[in-house]
């Protein structure tokens, strides 16, 4: 790495999440087995792997989602089975990958749901609770959208909107499940960039899925690479990505160049076709 | 990223104060057009009784003719027509947000007509009448609810597969209802008959009494469930994820939903549609995401009481069962609802 990634300006991220021997799975078919995995407070982790290898499987038993078939998860050192779900929602929040909005919701009411489990039984709102939606909408530009429903937006505008949900939950970890899919690449970069100025300003934790493996060094402190439910390599994207990685977690041949914006690891498939000057002749 | 003290809440806090007070509106609205329905509804009948006597006989004034008219004739079957409206409608509303699918209605899945089956079996069968029967009719109501939630469930509810699953349920409840009255003689089943069409008719007495006490349980119950269906609304994963216990919350919702279209059908017969078109004519007023529980049963409450009015009064001389209007009304708005679920490819 040639420019060292800055540390988080508030360190102050107190909270822990961890998985001992996690084993996940549905109907008896196991799908993440006997996983270890300790997050990094204050930093950005990505999660990477093909498809079906149990990426968002694993998300969802972080996030208390999913009961485990075996082993646990340590949130602030307690398993989160025992805590509520309230409890956890109050420090760990969640994106999925395909969230429904419900017909005719505005924009200023999807992200004030976030408030939820920070509300009491009569779901009073509150000062606070305005303020928090109006400062995550403020932190993912979304303040102009406020009145409009969510359907008639973009698509990088609606991711938008729903980051600003999960911030509103002002929650220390945030996990996302692939935040960049379906957005173009300019879209893609900037949800990427409002998810690292959340990490530098709050400290916020952020666990994150991407396919991008590219996207995953660019943006992560912390990477894990997965293949069939466990992890095959993780720690720092410089010191973990290599071809030889590559070719063992995704099944591709690569070359891994420097990456001419921050000299990090960058991941070139090779592929059967089009090698060079493919362009002079016809197609195979 | 700003800091705490440069954001000001306004924009949004107003958005959703606009919010609030569309609903209010809308709300007031709707109650003051019940409370006219009601009115006109209780001038009406053979003898027409004028606006200020019918005042006069709820305060106890009025001449003694006017007193039992309005008081021991019309007013019954009127609360009667209210609360199964308001019960109608909040389950449909309870239902359609769970399931998350406009066609989960409890006169669509399978539960009105199961509740319908139980009616006639204790009605023909046993002379079941008042708590008795009421209770039969949730029996069947439930285990309906029950058996259809166990076989649309695979490792998580399935809006389609509830509603399928449903319509099978009601086909088989259906025949029984049919092998019931063909089985019977004539005489035995004229009561049961006129009570399957959905009859405000001779309503009052234990009926109005066990719908009564069930509404102030249940409606109430219902109302104070709209917070956690409305994130349940934004998919299981992102509502557990904001701390609401999901699998908790559904059972709560369907158990409550049945309760209600159970007391409902027990005091007045399976009056059909206005589960189904309540809720989504609530939530295209009050138009927040959330499902407009308040609202369902106001609207509800309207449409039975309009449409007994229309049922008793539109003819001269003949009067039809209640559930024969809200058919004619319901089933139009039903083909309409499916022409658009397949083009629209919603429902999932």
């Amino acid at each position: 790495m040639t420019q060292p990634r800055p540390t988080p300006s508030h360190p102050s991220a107190s909270h822990t999440l961890a998985a001992e021997d996690l084993t996940l799975g549905y109907e008896g078919r196991v799908v993440v087995r006997e996983l270890g995995l300790t997050v990094p407070p204050g930093r950005i982790t990505a999660i990477v792997g093909p498809n079906a290898c149990g990426k968002s499987t694993l998300l969802r038993g972080l996030a208390r989602l999913l009961a485990p078939e075996a082993g646990r998860v340590l949130l602030d050192g307690e398993d989160v089975r025992a805590l509520g779900t309230r409890r956890v929602a109050q420090v760990l929040g969640l994106l999925p990958q395909s969230p429904v909005a419900p017909e005719g919701i505005t924009v200023a009411d999807l992200v004030g749901r976030g408030r939820y489990p920070h509300q009491g039984w009569l779901r009073r709102w509150t000062s606070a609770d305005d303020l928090a939606v109006a400062e995550a909408m403020e932190a993912t530009a979304v303040v102009d959208l406020a009145a409009r429903p969510l359907s008639e937006l973009s698509g990088g505008q609606r991711q938008r909107v729903w980051i600003a949900m999960a911030l509103a939950q002002r929650t220390d970890l945030l996990l996302l499940d692939e935040p960049t899919t379906y957005l173009d690449i300019a879209h893609q970069v900037e949800v990427l960039d409002l998810l690292a100025e959340l990490n530098a300003a709050r400290g916020t934790t952020i666990v994150m899925v991407l396919h991008d493996l590219n996207q995953a060094v660019r943006y992560a402190d912390h990477l894990v690479a997965m293949r069939d439910g466990s992890v095959v390599a993780s720690g720092a994207p410089a010191d973990v990505v290599t071809a030889e990685l590559v070719e063992d977690v995704f099944g591709l041949r690569s070359v891994v160049v420097e990456d001419p914006v921050t000299g990090d690891p960058m991941v070139v498939p090779v592929g059967r076709h089009r090698g060079p000057g493919h362009d002079r002749g016809p197609r195979p | 990223m700003s800091t705490p003290a440069a954001v000001a809440p306004g924009p949004t806090a107003l958005v959703r104060r606009g919010r609030r007070a569309r609903q209010v509106r809308v709300g007031v609205v709707l109650t003051v057009l019940v409370l006219v329905a009601c009115g006109v509804s209780l001038c009406l009948g053979e003898a027409a009784v004028a606006p200020s006597d019918v005042l006069r006989a709820l305060v106890g004034q009025a001449d003694e003719l006017t007193r039992f008219v309005i008081l021991d004739l019309r007013l019954p079957r009127l609360e009667t027509a209210v609360l199964v409206g308001a019960c109608l409608g909040a389950s449909g509303g309870l239902l359609q947000s769970v399931v998350r699918n406009p066609l989960a209605s409890p006169d669509i899945v399978g539960i009105t007509q199961a509740a319908s089956a139980a009616g006639v079996v204790g009605m023909v069968w046993f002379s079941l009448s008042g708590v008795a029967l009421s209770g039969l009719v949730l029996l069947g109501a439930l285990g309906a609810a029950l058996l259809v939630y166990a076989l649309a469930w695979r490792s998580g509810l399935s809006g389609y597969r509830f509603v399928l699953v449903g319509i099978g349920v009601a086909a088989v409840a259906s025949a029984v209802v049919s092998y019931v009255l063909t089985r019977s003689a004539v005489t035995d089943v004229r009561e049961a008959l006129v009570w399957l069409t959905g009859s405000l008719s001779g309503a009052g007495g234990d009926r109005l009494s066990v719908l009564a006490v069930a509404s102030v349980v249940l409606l109430p119950l219902a109302w104070l469930q709209g917070p956690s269906l409305a994130q349940l609304e934004l998919g299981d994963d992102t509502a557990a994820a904001l701390g609401v216990g999901v699998e908790r919350t559904r059972g709560l919702a369907v158990l409550t939903a049945v309760a209600l279209a159970a007391f409902a059908v027990a005091a007045a017969g399976p009056v059909t549609f206005v589960a189904l078109v309540s809720a989504p004519i609530a939530r295209r007023l009050v138009s927040s995401g959330a499902p407009a529980l308040v609202c369902s049963a106001l609207v509800g409450a309207l449409v039975v009481v309009v449409a007994d009015a229309v049922a008793q009064f539109a003819v001269p001389g003949t009067t039809y069962p209640v559930g024969v209007v809200t058919g004619i009304v319901g089933a139009p708005y039903l083909l309409w609802l499916l022409t658009r679920t397949n083009r629209a490819g919603r429902g999932g």
